[in-house]
C-alpha cells in the first residue's frame, strides 16, 4: 500500500509535465506578441525589442518551458507580467477559497444524494423515484450562474439571510456550495441509483433476505457498500470540476478563487498566472484522484494495491 | 406423518414489459417431516419460482402470486407480516443457491455472514458463544475456523458453497431448501458436496428440499422424488416406486431413457422431441401434449387430473385415470 502510493505519487511528476508542456505549447500558438502588448504605445521597436529579450521571448519555446520549469523547480512561480505581483502569493492567497468551496460541496453533495440515490433505488418505479428523478432533471438542466443569482435575489436580496456575494464568514459560503452542488446532487442521485438497483437484485443481496435480515440491514450493510465502488468514482471527478471550473459561480459570487484568477490572466495571456494556476489545480486533481484510488482498497477487500 | 409444508394449487405467474410468463400453474406439493424429497425438471420448469414462493423471496413488481396457498407448520406463509417471514426466514426454512460465486456478499468476511444469521435470528446470544458456534459449523462443513476471517474471493468454487451451506444451516432450521446446489460445481466436487449435505441433514434431522435436474442425484440423496414440467408435479412417489420404472408419466419415461445406460448395447439416446414448454401462453390441457408420444386430442383440450398408481405415488396423466391406488 505504501509503495503504491509513492510510486503514483512519482507518476504525478510525468503527468504534470504532460500538462505544463501542453499548456504552454497552446499559449505560445495564440497570435499577438505579449511584449508589444506590455510595451506602452510610444515605445520604439527597439525598445519592444529590449523587453522581448528582458522577458527571454526571443528564445525557443521549448527553451522558454524549460527555463519555466527550472525556476518551478527552485519554488518560483514568477510575477505576473502585468501587475509584477509574485503568483504564488497570489495562489496561495486564493486557493484556499476555492478548496473551501470544492470540500464543501462535495461533502454536502454526497450527504445528499447517496441516501436519495438510494432511497429512489429501494423505491424504483414508484411516485417517490419518479419525483426525485423530475427534480434531478430540471437541477442537471439548471445552468448553476443562473440558480446563483437567482438564489442571491430570493435568499439575500429579497430577504437578507444571506451575504449576496464576497468571502468572509461562513455564511458567504452557502448560496455558491448551494449553486455548485445542486446540479451534482442531481448527477450523483441518478448514478447513485443506477449503482444500487444492479446491487440490489444481485444473487447476494437475495441471500441477505433469506437469511431474514430486515430491508434496512439489507440496504445499509450489503447493497450500499458494494454500490459504494463507482459512488465515490462520481464524487471525485465532481471535486475535481469545482477546482478548475468553478469560474462562473466565483464570478457571479465575487469569489476571490483560483479560477477567476486563472480565467483573468487567460484573457491577458498572462504567462506565469496560466501555468502556476494550471500546475497548482493539477497537482489537486491529482492527488484527489490517488485518494479515491486508496479508498477503493478500503472498501473493496478485492482491491488490493501492490 | 406429519406435514411440515403444504403447498396448495401455487400459481405464480411472471410480468415482463414483452409477455406473461406462467410459472407456476396449479403447483400442488407437500412434505413430511423429517423428509427428503428431489424436485426435478427442466430449466424453466418452476423449481426456483417454486423454492422462492416457499420463502416469500419472489422478486417485488415483476412475479405475481395469482391463485393458492403454502403453508409451513399450518401458517399460511402469504398472510405473515413481515416481521413472521424474516422469522421465518434462516430461522425455520433456509436455502442454498445455486451458484456459490454470486451467492455471497464479497465485501464481508464469510465468517460475519455466517455470524448475521445468529446476530439476526438469535440478539440475546452472546459474542463469544456466536463466535464459537460459527468456527463449529465451519468445522462442521470442512473449513478451517481461522478462516472465517477471510473474503469470498479466497475460497474456491467448492469452498464457497461450503460457506452458504454452513450459513443455511448455522441456525438449525427445519426446512432446507436446496436450489441445484451442486450444478455450478466441478463434478469431482459435486460428490463431496452432497455427501456433506447428507451428513449434516442427518445430524441436524432437517426435512429438505433437493431441487435438480439430475436424476443421478435424486436417485443417490432422496427419498422421495416429484418430477415437475411445465409449472407443476407431474409425477410424485417413493425414489423405489419412480425409479421402478413400472409405471411412469411419459415425460418421466422420456427423461430416464436419455440417460446412458452402460448396461446394454444401445448406442444412441432417446432425446425427447420439441422444446421445453413455452411457458407465455396460459395452459390449457396436459403441459406435456405436445412433446408426448401418447397423446391424445383430449391431452390437449382437458387436463389431466391426479391418480394414484401405488400407495403414495400418483401420476398426472389421462393413461392412468383406470387405475385404482390411494
Amino acid at each position: 500500500m505504501l509503495k503504491y502510493t509513492i510510486k503514483r505519487v512519482l507518476m504525478l511528476i510525468p503527468t504534470i509535465i504532460g500538462i505544463t508542456l501542453f499548456i504552454y505549447l497552446i499559449m505560445s500558438l495564440v497570435p499577438g506578441d505579449p511584449a508589444e502588448l506590455l510595451s506602452p504605445p510610444e515605445a520604439t521597436a527597439a525598445e519592444v525589442q529590449a523587453l522581448r529579450v528582458e522577458m527571454g521571448l526571443d528564445k525557443p519555446i521549448l527553451v522558454q518551458y524549460l527555463n519555466y520549469m527550472w525556476d518551478i523547480l527552485h519554488g518560483d512561480f514568477g510575477v505576473s507580467w502585468f501587475t509584477q505581483q509574485p503568483v504564488a502569493d497570489e495562489i496561495l492567497h486564493r486557493m484556499p477559497y476555492t478548496l473551501t468551496l470544492g470540500v464543501y460541496s462535495t461533502i454536502i453533495a454526497s450527504l445528499i444524494s447517496i441516501p436519495l440515490g438510494t432511497l429512489t433505488a429501494v423505491k424504483h418505479n414508484t411516485w417517490i423515484d419518479y419525483v426525485l428523478t423530475f427534480l434531478c432533471l430540471v437541477f442537471a438542466a439548471m445552468p448553476n450562474f443562473w440558480l446563483g443569482i437567482i438564489l442571491q435575489i430570493n435568499l439575500s436580496l429579497n430577504t437578507g439571510w444571506l451575504p449576496a456575494y464576497g468571502m468572509g464568514t461562513p455564511a458567504h459560503y452557502v448560496l455558491p456550495v448551494i449553486a455548485v452542488c445542486a446540479s451534482s446532487v442531481a448527477n450523483n442521485i441518478r448514478s447513485t441509483r443506477t449503482w444500487v438497483l444492479d446491487v440490489i437484485r444481485s444473487d447476494y443481496v437475495r441471500t441477505a433476505r433469506a437469511k431474514g435480515a430486515s430491508e434496512f440491514v439489507v440496504i445499509m450493510k450489503h447493497a450500499l457498500r458494494n454500490a459504494l465502488l463507482p459512488i465515490i468514482t462520481g464524487f471525485g471527478s465532481s471535486f475535481a470540476g469545482v477546482l478548475g471550473g468553478s469560474v462562473v459561480i466565483e464570478t457571479v459570487f465575487a469569489i476571490p478563487g483560483i479560477s477567476t484568477y486563472l480565467t483573468s490572466a487567460v484573457k491577458t495571456r498572462d504567462m506565469p498566472i496560466i501555468m502556476g494556476s494550471i500546475l497548482v489545480i493539477s497537482v489537486f486533481v491529482g492527488v484527489v484522484n490517488l485518494l479515491v484510488d486508496l479508498m477503493y482498497s478500503v472498501i473493496d477487500p478485492r482491491v488490493k494495491y501492490e | 406423518m406429519e406435514k411440515l409444508l403444504e403447498i396448495k394449487n401455487l400459481k405464480v405467474q411472471y410480468n415482463t414489459d414483452e409477455a406473461v410468463v406462467y410459472a407456476l400453474n396449479d403447483f400442488s406439493l407437500d412434505l413430511n417431516k423429517g423428509e427428503i424429497l428431489g424436485v426435478v425438471g427442466e430449466t424453466g420448469a418452476g423449481k426456483t419460482t417454486m423454492a422462492l414462493s416457499i420463502m416469500k423471496l419472489l422478486p417485488e413488481h415483476v412475479a405475481e402470486v395469482t391463485g393458492g396457498n403454502i403453508t409451513y407448520n399450518g401458517q399460511d406463509v402469504f398472510k405473515m407480516s413481515k416481521k413472521e417471514l424474516r422469522a421465518l426466514r434462516g430461522a425455520e426454512i433456509s436455502m442454498i443457491f445455486q451458484d456459490p460465486m454470486t451467492s455471497l456478499n464479497p465485501v464481508m468476511t464469510v465468517g460475519d455472514q455466517i455470524n448475521e444469521v445468529l446476530k439476526i435470528h438469535h440478539p440475546d446470544m452472546s459474542k463469544q458463544t456466536r463466535a464459537e458456534k460459527v468456527a463449529e459449523i465451519l468445522t462442521l462443513v470442512g473449513i478451517p475456523p481461522e478462516r472465517g476471517a477471510q473474503f469470498p474471493h479466497q475460497f474456491s468454487g467448492g469452498m464457497k458453497q461450503r460457506v452458504v451451506i454452513a450459513m443455511a444451516l448455522v441456525a438449525e432450521p427445519n426446512l432446507l431448501l436446496a436450489d441445484e446446489p451442486t450444478t455450478a460445481l466441478d463434478v469431482t466436487i459435486q460428490a463431496q458436496i452432497l455427501m456433506l449435505m447428507k451428513e449434516l441433514q442427518k445430524k441436524f434431522g432437517t426435512s429438505m428440499i433437493l431441487i435438480t435436474h439430475d436424476l443421478g442425484i435424486v436417485a443417490e440423496f432422496c427419498e422421495n422424488v416429484a418430477v415437475v414440467y411445465g409449472g407443476e408435479v407431474i409425477e410424485r412417489g417413493s425414489v423405489e416406486q419412480v425409479f421402478a420404472r413400472t409405471k411412469n408419466h411419459p415425460y418421466t419415461d422420456s427423461l430416464f431413457k436419455c440417460i446412458p445406460d452402460l448396461t446394454t448395447d444401445a448406442t444412441r439416446l432417446t432425446p425427447i422431441p420439441g422444446f421445453v414448454l413455452d411457458s407465455r401462453t396460459a395452459p390449457v390441457g396436459c403441459p406435456f401434449a405436445e412433446r408426448c408420444q401418447k397423446a391424445t386430442e383430449r391431452c390437449v383440450q382437458v387436463k389431466p387430473s391426479i391418480h394414484y398408481v401405488e400407495d403414495g405415488h400418483y401420476i398426472k396423466c389421462h393413461l392412468y385415470e383406470n387405475e385404482v391406488g390411494k
